[in-house]
Order: C-alpha cells, then structure tokens, then sequence
C-alpha cells in the first residue's frame, strides 16, 4: 500500500534532471527580476566620484554612503514629500475602505430594491469613460482641487472592482439569517454594519486596503495632473521631476547658460538612486509579508 | 400615470431603507465628481474651447476637430502604436506567464516555488517612475551597464533614448518584466485548482509529465485563458499611460514608436492647450473601447456566464 503511494507521487513528478534544468532557469530569471534593483541599491552606496569615473556597477568599487547622508540630513523637499506620501496614503486608504465598505453593503442586501441600479452606474464607469480633458476640468474648474491633498486622494477613492468584489464577499460570507435575527432584536441598520458585517470583513477589508496602500503609495500621475505647489509634491512625483530636469539639461546642455544653476539643484546621481531605493524600501521590506492578500484579491478579482 | 406609480414606491423604499440609502451617499459623491460629472464634458469634442468663453459659451465646431484629427498622420501612429503593443503584451502574457505558471507548479520544491514566485511578483509593487530609474541605469549612454558592456567588448557605446529602432524592443521587454509575476499568479491559481485525481489517473494510464500538462492542465486551466485575453483584447484600445509616459522620457525623436492615444491625449491637453483636439482623441478611444469591451464581453458571456462582466 505504502509503496504503491510513493510511486503514484513519482509519477506525478518531473523527473530530477528536468527538474534541476526548470530550477536554473527559474533562479536565472529571479536574477532578472531583482537586477535592476539591486543595481540601483549598488549605485546608491558607491562614491560619487567612482561613479562618474566607472559608470553605474552592482557591486561598488568604494563604498559610501555619503548619498543617504545627504538624503537624511539635507534635503528637506524629501522629507516633506515623504510626508506628504504617507498622509496621503493614510488618509486615502481609509476613506477608501470607508467609501467601499459602506456603498458595496446595500448592493449585497438582497431586500435593498434598488440595488441593481446602483450596482449598475458602479459597473458602467468600468466600461466608459469621459476620457482625461473632461475630468481634468472637473476637478480644476467645478471641485476646485487643483493643489490640494484632496486631489491625489479623490481619484483611489471607489475603484469600481473594489466595490464589486465587497459586494460579492458580502453575499457569500455574511449570512442573511444574522442580520435578520438582528433586526429582530432592534439593531439598528448603521449597528449591524459596523458590529456584525465589519468584523465578519475582515480579510476582504485587509485585502482592499493593501492594494488601495499600494495605489496611493505609487502614484505619480495625480500630481502630475493636480499639482504645481512644490510643497505638495508627494515622494514618487519629486523622483519623476527630478528625472525630468535631467532630460532637459542634457537635451539642451549646448545652447543653455545657466546649466550648472540647475545641476546645484539636482540632487546626484548616488542621491538619487538613493531616493529610489528610500521609495521602494518600505514595499519590498513589508511584501512578502502581505503577499497573500494579493495573490487572493487577484485571483478574486481576476475571476469574479 | 406608471411613472408616478414608480415614483410612489421609491419614496416608499426610501423611507424603508433609509440607512441602506445613507450609506450609498459617499460612494455616489466620488462617482459623480470622478465619473458622471465629466461625462457631459466629452462635448468639448466638439467645440473650440476658449478660456475667457468657458464650456457653455465656446463655439460649436462639429466634428472639425475630429477631421484635424483623422487628417493628421497622428491618428494612424498612435491608434498602431496602442494595438501592436497591447497585442504583443497579450502575446507575451500566454506564452510566457503561463509557461511559468506551469513550470512553478511543477517543480519538485514547493518551498522554492514559492520564493520563485515572490520574486517574479516583486516588479509589480513598483511604480513606473521607480522602473524608470531602474531602466535608466541600463541604459543612460554615460554610466549605463549596457553601454560600459559595449565598450569593454570594444564596441560603440549607443546613445539609447534617441535611437527609435530598440524602442519597440525595450517597451516589450520592460512591459514583460513588470508583469509577467503578476500574470503568471493568476494562472497558477487556476492550476492550483485542478483536480489531483485526473493526474493520478492519468498517471496509472502511462501519461507523461509533459502528456499530462497537454492534456490535462492546458486544457484545464482553459477557461481562465480565454476570459483573461478576451478582457485584455477589450482593452486593446487603451495604453498603459505609465509605460508609455516615463520609460521613454518623453524623447520627441521616439514619438513615432513610443506614443499612444493616452500619452498624445495628455500632450495634447497639457502641451499644445488644445482642449478639442484632446478630448476628441480622448472621446474617440473611449468609444471604440467602449465597442470592444460590449464585444468582448458578449463572447465571454458566450463562454462562461459568471466571469462576463454584466
């Protein structure tokens, strides 16, 4: 018995020379997937001087960390813009939740007699939309949001997927039969949803959250559209600005005067990297922690 | 009088579910302000905005600003530009990431599977505006790894972001990397959810590892497959602004193969100022997306009712 169960699993398997080629292949594209980054990391702790000389390398030739000196201790615009990252991210992935939470709970309800329709203007903004000049002028000529935090935070708030997967999870995981028991008792509807159906959301509510984290923590185009206050630059958008005086210097180093005016301002080329690797940090050192409520709200999402 | 009968029972409903109603306030105010309110706003397609007249007292053009459009060459560039590279991404996703989904769930060592697998998922956690760091550093003609390769093997050093010719390569390539984790865990899961026994079965019967995953986790995981490509050819008309718009570095000798209807709506409307000419570009992708989502979604309904979107 024992022994037909072993060979049932053999059977099942690859053998051990395919098996070892299929492993190099697969350490060999990990390697792709982590190079750039490591390189950038290598560039960040490698003297400045060194790098002009022998060009970006992963593993510094002197090692420094003069950049990540200076991003600590001199540039303010950072740290301001890292504030603004992480207020923004706070303050956007919790109203989001509330948003989410609170819209997709009537459409679960199989009594709420109009939750087709609302169901529906959600769907429809999956399948058209005004496009980015109507919505620009909205928010800049009807909102007034132009240069305010409201602007970067606004446009995570109700990702329509969002509110049809909470919607299913409601139907699925909360049963009528408690909420019903409920009302019987004299709970009020606002009672039964932040007592009963809230706690019973748990990994649905971690779920959005983190991809809604992910969302505010990387976005650069709502401040490329909303934003021209230096001041509300958020930490993504001052890397992407950066970037852009860069193009513009070397595009235009011939014909321009005041080039080296601009080069004092740029931070160099190991402090930027560093501020790459300062952006990214947190999300690779917390991923593999939350990795699951990605894999499970994409595959939930994907699928339906 | 159906209509006041309606109207009626709304009231009624109201009252009843008053809390219910309560609830869906804020969710209806972001719609309105990032969905339903714009929307009157494509009509600017059809006007040539002023900026002392405003929207309501600008002048109708018709459709001049969609013949401007159609007679540039623009059109034709970025309409080719957004569907080649969106088809050569859709490609990429089902041999590639499929093809790792099932070597990942194949290999012997599931611990190292699964470190595989975080790696291959990493990409996605960045911005486009990191990857453009990351891609920089390959590339930049000065310091890049790429060109102080070329040079140590005495060859011309290539000043990248002005050659048009890598660019198709490049996006492709930079596109595959970022996605093709992501992609890959959705098929796994699929595969992760095949019933053993039709392998063991298969395996009594003499089937090869190989024969199985032909005709077994192929076949299988089909479903998945097809509903995954027929969404993403219903957005065949819609550029990843974030690919298009950072990796290049808005180089203007690259527009020919680096711009799509997203990156030239946004030129179009921040650049140039030309609020019609913007929104038409922007009008006319989202009717033809519109058309191809109904499309496609009329097929995977065709298919399977429960993953259709409606």
């Amino acid at each position: 018995m024992k022994k037909n169960k072993i060979t049932y699993q053999d059977v099942g398997k690859i053998g051990k020379t395919s098996n070892l080629l299929l492993n190099i292949i697969m350490i060999l594209l990990a390697l792709a997937c982590i190079y750039p980054l490591l390189l950038v990391f290598g560039i960040s702790i490698t003297d400045e001087k060194t790098v002009t000389l022998e060009g970006y390398r992963l593993i510094p030739k002197v090692i420094s960390f003069k950049a990540y000196d200076y991003v600590f201790t001199d540039a303010v615009d950072i740290f301001r813009a890292y504030g603004v990252t992480i207020l923004v991210t706070l303050l956007g992935s919790i109203m989001s939740l509330i948003v989410i939470s609170l819209y997709a709970y009537p459409l679960s309800r199989k009594d709420f007699k109009y939750k087709t329709f609302f169901t529906f203007i959600v769907f429809f903004t999956m399948l058209f939309n005004a496009g980015l000049v109507p919505w620009y002028m909205v928010y800049t000529n009807i909102l007034h949001i132009k240069n305010t935090l409201f602007a970067m935070i606004l446009p995570g708030l109700m990702t329509p997927l969002y509110v049809l997967i909470m919607r299913t999870f409601y139907v699925t995981t909360i049963p009528e039969s408690i909420i019903e028991a409920a009302k019987v008792d004299g709970a009020s509807e606002f009672r039964i949803f932040t007592q009963i159906v809230l706690p019973l959301s748990k990994p649905s509510l971690a779920t959005i959250g983190l991809f809604n984290v992910l969302f505010y923590w990387n976005d650069w185009y709502s401040p490329l559209l909303f934003i021209t206050d230096e001041k509300l630059y958020n930490l993504q958008y001052l890397l992407y600005r950066i970037n852009q005086s860069i193009t513009y210097i070397t595009s235009q180093s011939n014909s321009l005067g005041n080039v080296s005016e601009i080069l004092a301002n740029i931070p160099s080329q190991t402090a930027r990297m560093a501020m790459a690797i300062i952006a990214i940090g947190p999300i690779v050192l917390a991923y593999p922690f939350f990795q699951k409520y990605f894999v499970e709200g994409l595959t939930v999402g994907s699928i339906k | 009088m159906k209509k006041s009968k309606k109207k009626a029972t709304f009231v009624e409903e109201l009252k009843r579910n008053k809390s219910l109603f309560i609830m869906l306030i804020p969710g209806i105010l972001v719609l309105l302000s990032n969905n339903y309110l714009p929307m009157p706003g494509v009509l600017l397609a059809f006007k040539d905005y002023n900026y002392t007249k405003g929207f309501f007292k600008s002048d109708w053009v018709g459709f001049d600003n969609f013949k401007y459009l159609f007679n540039s060459s623009q059109a034709y560039i970025i309409t080719r530009n957004t569907i080649l590279y969106n088809l050569a991404f859709i490609i990429i996703s089902l041999t590639l990431a499929l093809g790792l989904a099932i070597i990942l769930n194949e290999l012997r060592n599931k611990r190292l599977a699964k470190i595989y697998q975080s790696v291959f998922f990493l990409p996605y956690f960045l911005s486009w505006v990191v990857v453009s760091y990351l891609v920089y550093s390959l590339l930049s003609s000065d310091q890049g790894v790429f060109n102080n390769l070329l040079v140590h093997f005495n060859m011309k050093p290539i000043n990248w972001y002005i050659e048009a010719k890598f660019w198709p390569a490049i996006l492709v390539f930079v596109n595959t990397w970022k996605w093709t984790g992501y992609d890959s865990i959705i098929y796994l899961a699929a595969i992760v959810g095949i019933d053993k026994s039709l392998y063991e079965a298969a395996a009594i019967d003499g089937a090869s590892r190989v024969k199985q995953i032909m005709y077994i986790t192929i076949p299988s995981i089909m479903p998945v497959i097809t509903i995954l490509t027929l969404l993403k050819i219903g957005r065949i008309f819609y550029g990843d602004f974030g690919l298009f718009w950072n990796i290049p570095k808005n180089m203007g000798v690259l527009y020919n193969v680096t711009n799509v209807i997203d990156t030239y709506v946004y030129r179009a409307l921040v650049q140039a100022g030309d609020i019609g000419m913007a929104t038409a570009s922007g009008l006319y992708q989202a009717t033809v997306g519109f058309i191809l989502v109904l499309a496609a979604n009329f097929v995977v309904r065709r298919f399977n009712k429960e993953n259709a979107l409606m």
